[in-house]
């Protein structure tokens, strides 16, 4: 199993400078994953727990004012070991959307509104390689083929493709390059559900096709379900646990992740469900010690005081709470 | 037909709102809503949802409802009094009292240089609801009804509030006129799963407290499923099945609602997706197709379907426009309104 993405102790903070007063949110905390070849690896969390910025700094798109306060990226591509914080930017964009990629959310923001969508795929095609637009055409009818899009799509402009069309168009334009590493930022939120089940199709089928790695952040937990080999769960900056997905959805150890998956309204039940009392933290300004303590019912003294450190509980599954530690240490001694 | 003693509380008959497309010297027309019917009745107070797919007329069907957009044909009467023929100043003592909407983006709602109270103190003033001196115990009344209290929201900018609240607050707001009926256009869909609950539980608590009646529309089946008494499923502006929520969504009958319920991602992953889904290219192509909407993505497709448009039919206690269901059903005749309760 080959590590083609990893991160260690990675913080990334925004600071912010306003009436000579600093500011500081700490959007990412200390995280440390690796990502191996081959995967889909599903980045799970509320709004504000720090998704998007991690993905922002994995993918080395970051301007001030987030800024990499601490720990390292390293990229593993074509045998080459490249550190994604120090690269310049020549390299940057060598690497970008021929082996790293990015879909995006909204994706009536990326196609140009003015240009036929097959322009738009000229444009991208011909920054990172030379080709004739009679070439470029070709590559582009093919690919749409492939993946089972009408050719039609191409005439069009954005606005008048609907909401699950332009995002596969998107999904097509990150890559036709074929890369090996593609990351996605909520690829299907804002749209419906059977249109958001042919994203989910398409993107799996451009992942096994080509056996890239896919970074997937959603909030949506059946997404993960039906897309993810692995998930890491966010809280406010912190990964609390990560493991492959049946453990996860099947077996929860940290208290959020458990109460994350129990309320979510399912299909065959109406029985009440609770939500999670209380609302996640301002990051600027996080609660001492484990950061879901004030919503945690199982918190105990240390959570308030000391952060609980990442442990693996078994191969392949972390977790950071004090009380499920504790449980493992009680569960080995015995 | 018999007329009950006391109207409903909102009846919708055949209720049409055609569009028009211009696209240079061409115009063509559109059915965002076309021939709906529905109805909730006054003593009885119920969740009812409206769900469907972005494009289905959904949001065009609860502005008609609030008055916002007129119906080009049709039945709409709130209590008994069509909407469209009220007059300004009727509308504003009694009808927009009575009917009050929840919008998707609670920070849209609110602009973001006003202090969120000050939308509670105008509304408050508007209707008349309390005397001046009485404001605050009344807006604080009304803020324990969401969970809320003054002193949390009192001199605080929308984007001093989360989410979760900032629809708390939007809300509350519906609910200080005392309305019979609030329609919620997707009010959840901009919040997190974790506070998502809490807005659902919340309207299932007004209804058995406040006695109110929602008209919950939402594309997320999951919480309809959990939240409505009734629903009613919307796909291109037709309503295609409509009943009680444990038929409809518990064992659908129309192709289309089988096909959405089938694409809700099940957090179990032992339940994953092994058929493929067919997508509609173009969504206009939908709406102006002869016969039925669903027949270009329908799994069950006739040749019947291509050429007429299925009526509606009741089989197992629930609204179906499909024919499918043409040899067991009897066909609910035009313009009759016994739609199963």
């Amino acid at each position: 199993m080959t590590i083609i993405a990893e991160a260690e102790n990675l913080k990334a903070h925004y600071i912010m400078h306003a009436y000579g007063v600093e500011r500081t949110v700490k959007a990412v905390d200390g995280i440390s994953l690796q990502i191996r070849e081959g995967e889909v690896y599903g980045i799970a969390g509320e709004s504000g727990c720090g998704k998007s910025t991690l993905l922002k700094v994995l993918l080395g798109a970051y301007e001030p004012p987030l800024t990499v306060v601490d720990g390292s990226i390293k990229y593993r591509l074509d045998g080459k070991e490249i550190d994604a914080l120090t690269m310049d930017d020549q390299a940057r964009r060598d690497l970008r959307w021929k082996k790293v990629s990015y879909i995006p959310q909204g994706s009536m923001h990326v196609l140009n509104p003015v240009r036929r969508i097959r322009d738009t795929f000229h444009d991208f095609i011909q920054a990172h390689r030379r080709v004739s637009k009679r070439e470029s055409a070709e590559m582009t009818r093919k690919y749409l083929r492939d993946l089972g899009l009408p050719e039609k799509v191409l005439a069009a402009y954005p606005h008048q493709l609907s909401g699950g069309m332009r995002q596969r168009v998107t999904i097509a334009l990150a890559t036709i390059l074929w890369p090996k590493l593609i990351f996605a930022d909520e690829p299907t939120t804002a749209l419906d559900v059977v249109v958001q089940r042919g994203v989910i199709q398409l993107l799996k089928e451009i992942q096994q096709k080509e056996g890239s790695t896919l970074i997937l952040i959603t909030h949506d937990i059946g997404v993960h379900a039906n897309l993810a080999d692995r998930i890491a769960v966010l809280y406010a900056g912190k990964l609390v646990e990560e493991g492959d997905t049946r453990t996860i959805l099947k077996h929860p150890q940290h208290p959020y992740t458990k109460y994350l998956i129990q309320s979510l309204p399912r299909l065959d039940d109406r029985g009440e469900r609770v939500s999670i009392p209380g609302r996640p933290p301002a990051l600027d300004n996080p609660p001492s010690g484990c950061r879901f303590h004030p919503r945690c019912p199982l918190a105990i003294d240390k959570c308030r005081t000391i952060d609980p450190e990442t442990i693996t509980i078994e191969p392949g599954h972390r977790v950071a709470c004090h009380v499920v530690t504790e449980e493992v240490r009680r569960a080995t001694t015995v | 037909m018999q007329q009950p003693s006391k109207p409903d509380l909102l009846r919708i008959e055949n209720l049409t709102k055609v569009f028009h497309i211009r696209q240079g010297f061409s115009s063509r027309q559109f059915h965002a809503v076309d021939e709906a019917t529905l109805s909730l009745k006054a003593d009885k107070p119920e969740i009812f949802s409206v769900a469907g797919e972005s494009g289905s007329g959904k949001t065009t069907l609860a502005r008609m409802i609030l008055g916002m957009e007129e119906p080009s044909t049709g039945i709409l009467n709130y209590k008994g009094r069509s909407i469209a023929r009220l007059s300004r100043r009727e509308k504003r003592s009694w009808f927009f009292k009575e009917v009050q909407p929840v919008f998707q983006d609670p920070f849209a709602t609110f602009s973001p240089l006003k202090r969120v109270d000050h939308y509670l103190y105008e509304t408050v003033q508007n209707y008349g609801m309390a005397k001046r001196n009485q404001a605050d115990s009344y807006i604080n009344e009304v803020l324990a009804q969401v969970g809320l209290s003054l002193a949390e929201v009192k001199g605080r900018y929308p984007n001093e509030l989360s989410g979760g609240q900032a629809q708390r607050v939007s809300i509350a707001r519906s609910l200080i006129t005392k309305p019979s009926l609030i329609v919620a256009d997707e009010p959840v869909s901009m919040l997190d799963a974790s506070l998502r609950m809490s807005i659902v539980n919340m309207f299932r608590q007004l209804k058995e407290e406040q006695q109110v009646s929602i008209l919950y529309i939402t594309h997320d089946l999951a919480t309809a499923y959990y939240a409505a008494d009734r629903i009613a499923v919307m796909l291109r502006g037709w309503i295609v099945e409509m009943g009680p929520v444990e038929r409809v969504l518990g064992n659908p009958q129309h192709p289309y609602t089988q096909n959405l319920k089938n694409s809700i991602p099940d957090v179990d992953p032992d339940n994953g997706w092994d058929q493929k889904v067919n997508l509609a290219d173009l969504e206009a192509e939908e709406y102006t197709r002869t016969g039925c909407k669903f027949a270009g993505r329908c799994p069950a497709v006739m040749d019947i379907c291509r050429k007429k448009v299925p009526p509606n039919y009741i089989h197992d206690g629930r609204m179906v426009k499909c024919f499918l269901y043409e040899d067991e059903a009897e066909a609910i005749h035009e313009g009759a309104s016994v739609v199963p309760q």
